[in-house]
């Protein structure tokens, strides 16, 4: 094997490593999508997030139009303060509901923005008033076991 | 007092194995930072390091491209068996990216690489060093960690993350052709909740750093067993089989480890 | 391993070192090469003190000498030709047909110009040797050291490795050191010869005077004889006591 073949294999052999990871990076993870797009920053509060993670999609209307950018603990009215970016391209009232929703039954937990009907939009640092807190499993249940207690029961519950 | 001597004797043969393995770690430390000291030759002509590209990245390609391709497709079909009962069939692109592009590219790339790349290094060098011709270089005032290791290492760490890509790609590929072509799963589906549930910097970034990781764990094991090798033909044998051991062990560890800093508790909130 | 060693090799001669196998001639060899230090005692090697160098130093020192290892020791994934011209490549910038014309003068001297384009492996025992000694060559020491050139060559190979050694020596007005346990066969080759045993020398002379040597050490081992102050039979227990346990 002379020296211009190894130069050759080596060269098809980077090219098509850096091609692997262009194709990684563009058609598996969707580098374009939303790393590059301008975006600005707003913020809500919410009594609970349940499972709410930071990087987690923001939908309205099914489409996803941002992400949660950083949550954290607001330790005066005790909420969860969470920033949210929104693509510069979807403008949105700002009396738009904010409710935290689940995929499926137990999927993952997202931002839905519901857009009211003020003329003034939402800009950058605003916060949303309108929120709604995720619905948290255990405390369906137990309001459920609570509701099947107060009735004259059988076998009484735990 | 018998069961004392034997539990003395036990205990003490205990200590006299930590004992060596740390004073081996300590001496493979060494060695990897004379190596990097040392780097110069391999990183100022450059061809010295290519070829070894050549040997550790561009041979190994068949085997991780052909391993790649056939771990999708049977991630596809396992995937798709178990998910479709759950009526989720579209999220077969996202198990099948997921699964390799954060665990199983990385991973089977550098257990492929270790058997195939690291294995030859090994015996490459401890060869080289039986026969006297590393002694030889020495003799002619050439430092063999610089001209004959350290080539070796930039060789094999530049290729370890490049076939692990290649690995996820081709997997990748290997899942939509079973998934999309095969099973008739929607390619629009597949695609996009692909590409909707894989974060670039979470998982394919993360992924890329296993990669380069593991990449330095083999081939650093691999040069150190060659050139710790003992000068006989058994020596290098030996070497050669415990580079194969001791780095799938190292990739599966570091791989626990690497997991554990990146996708748990790493995130905000929650 | 070594004690009571005073050797003095003047320069332009051919010295033999000689001795049994595990005797300390190639702990002595790796003194005078730098590979290891003396821990009593001075090794003056081209008039540095090997003690006194760093790395440099030594790489420094190194420079100035060739040694043709026992099998050669040639890069094995590099044609014959690149053997040759590595020394060059790695310590002097020269231009191609500058390093081509090196070379090829190089793999003259030892008579394989032809084999410039083979790989180690196919060649013969004899034609590696006279490879290396080429590479070893290659930038014209002033100290040539030899580990056992003549092992495992037939009649033929030896006589032209004997003969390249006197005839490297004298054009290069270098100086020769071999070490080996071919006695007879050195002897028709060096000007003076140390002999060791047991990690000292026991007799120094040239060829003729070691021949005639009534040292009875020396005489057992050039004239090869089975017996003599090296005993026939390993030190072991009296052969009748260790058969007896064995027949109770």
């Amino acid at each position: 094997m002379n020296r211009s073949a190894i130069d050759l294999w080596v060269g098809i052999f980077v090219a098509a490593g850096l091609a692997g990871l262009l194709f990684l990076a563009l058609k598996v993870g969707n580098l374009a999508s939303f790393n590059t797009a301008p975006a600005y920053q707003v913020y809500a509060k919410f009594a609970n997030i349940g499972g709410l993670k930071a990087r987690a999609p923001v939908k309205s209307a099914g489409v996803v139009i941002g992400r949660v950018a950083d949550i954290r603990f607001d330790n005066e009215s005790y909420e969860a303060l969470v920033a949210i970016n929104l693509d510069a391209a979807y403008q949105f009232p700002r009396d738009t509901t904010a409710k935290i929703l689940t995929s499926g039954i137990l999927g993952e937990q997202y931002i839905g923005l519901e857009a009211g009907g003020d003329g003034v939009m939402l800009k950058n640092g605003d916060r949303l008033r309108l929120t709604q807190s995720a619905v948290v499993l255990e405390n369906l249940i137990s309001q459920f076991l609570f509701s099947k207690a107060a009735e004259p029961a059988k076998e009484p519950a735990k | 007092m018998q069961i004392v001597a034997a539990l003395r004797q036990r205990l003490e043969r205990l200590g006299a194995g930590v004992t060596s393995h740390v004073w081996r770690l300590g001496f493979a430390s060494r060695f990897l930072a004379y190596l990097v000291v040392h780097s110069g030759t391999a990183l100022r002509r450059f061809r010295l390091t290519i070829a070894e590209i050549y040997f550790a990245g561009v041979l190994s390609l068949i085997i991780i491209l052909v391993s790649g391709l056939f771990v999708g497709m049977v991630l596809a079909l396992q995937g798709y068996d178990t998910l479709q009962r759950f009526g989720a069939s579209e999220s077969l692109g996202v198990l099948v990216a997921l699964s390799l592009v954060r665990e199983l590219g990385p991973v089977v790339a550098g257990l492929l690489f270790a058997s195939r790349a690291g294995s030859a290094i090994t015996a490459e060098i401890g060869l080289m060093k039986a026969t006297e011709q590393l002694s030889a270089m020495e003799m002619m005032a050439v430092d063999p960690v610089a001209r004959v290791v350290a080539p070796r290492f930039w060789g094999g760490v530049i290729s370890m993350p490049l076939l692990a890509a290649l690995f996820s790609a081709m997997g990748i590929f290997g899942g939509y052709l079973v998934g999309v072509q095969l099973i008739g799963v929607d390619a629009g589906a597949f695609w996009s909740q692909m590409q909707a549930a894989v974060d670039l910097r979470n998982d394919i970034v993360n992924g890329i750093i296993k990669s380069v990781v593991f990449g330095i764990a083999v081939t650093w094991i691999a040069v150190f067993e060659g050139y710790d090798a003992p000068p006989t033909a058994e020596g290098v044998s030996r070497a050669t089989t415990r580079t194969v051991v001791t780095s799938s062990l190292a990739i599966l560890a570091l791989d626990f480890v690497l997991t554990a800093l990146m996708f748990t508790g790493g995130g905000h909130g929650q | 391993m070594l004690r009571d060693i005073n050797l003095k090799i003047a320069r332009g001669s051919v010295v033999g070192i000689m001795g049994q196998s595990g005797c300390g001639k190639t702990t002595l060899l790796r003194i005078i090469m730098g590979a290891y230090l003396p821990s009593g005692g001075t090794a003056r090697v081209l008039g540095e003190l090997t003690g006194k160098l760093d790395r440099e130093g030594l790489y420094r020192m190194r420079r100035k000498m060739g040694m043709l290892f026992q099998f050669g020791a040639l890069f094995t994934d590099m044609s014959v030709y690149e053997n040759v011209a590595f020394p060059l490549r790695e310590h002097a910038e020269l231009p191609d047909d500058l390093l081509r014309d090196l070379v090829l003068l190089k793999l003259q001297a030892v008579g394989l110009r032809g084999a410039a384009r083979l790989m180690p492996t196919e060649l013969s025992g004899g034609m590696a040797r006279r490879v290396a000694l080429a590479r070893s060559i290659a930038l014209d020491p002033q100290l040539i050291l030899y580990d056992e050139p003549f092992t495992g060559l037939d009649p033929i190979s030896f006589g032209v490795i004997a003969r390249l050694i006197r005839e490297l020596n004298d054009s290069l007005g270098a100086t020769s050191i071999i070490v080996t346990h071919d006695v007879q066969e050195a002897l028709g080759v060096v000007d003076y010869v140390y002999f060791m045993a047991a990690g000292r020398v026991i007799a120094q002379g040239t060829p003729a005077e070691i021949r005639a040597s009534s040292e009875p050490f020396v005489n057992q081992f050039v004239n090869g004889k089975s017996e003599g102050p090296v005993p026939f039979h390993y030190p072991a227990p009296d052969y009748g006591a260790d058969l007896e346990p064995a027949a109770a």
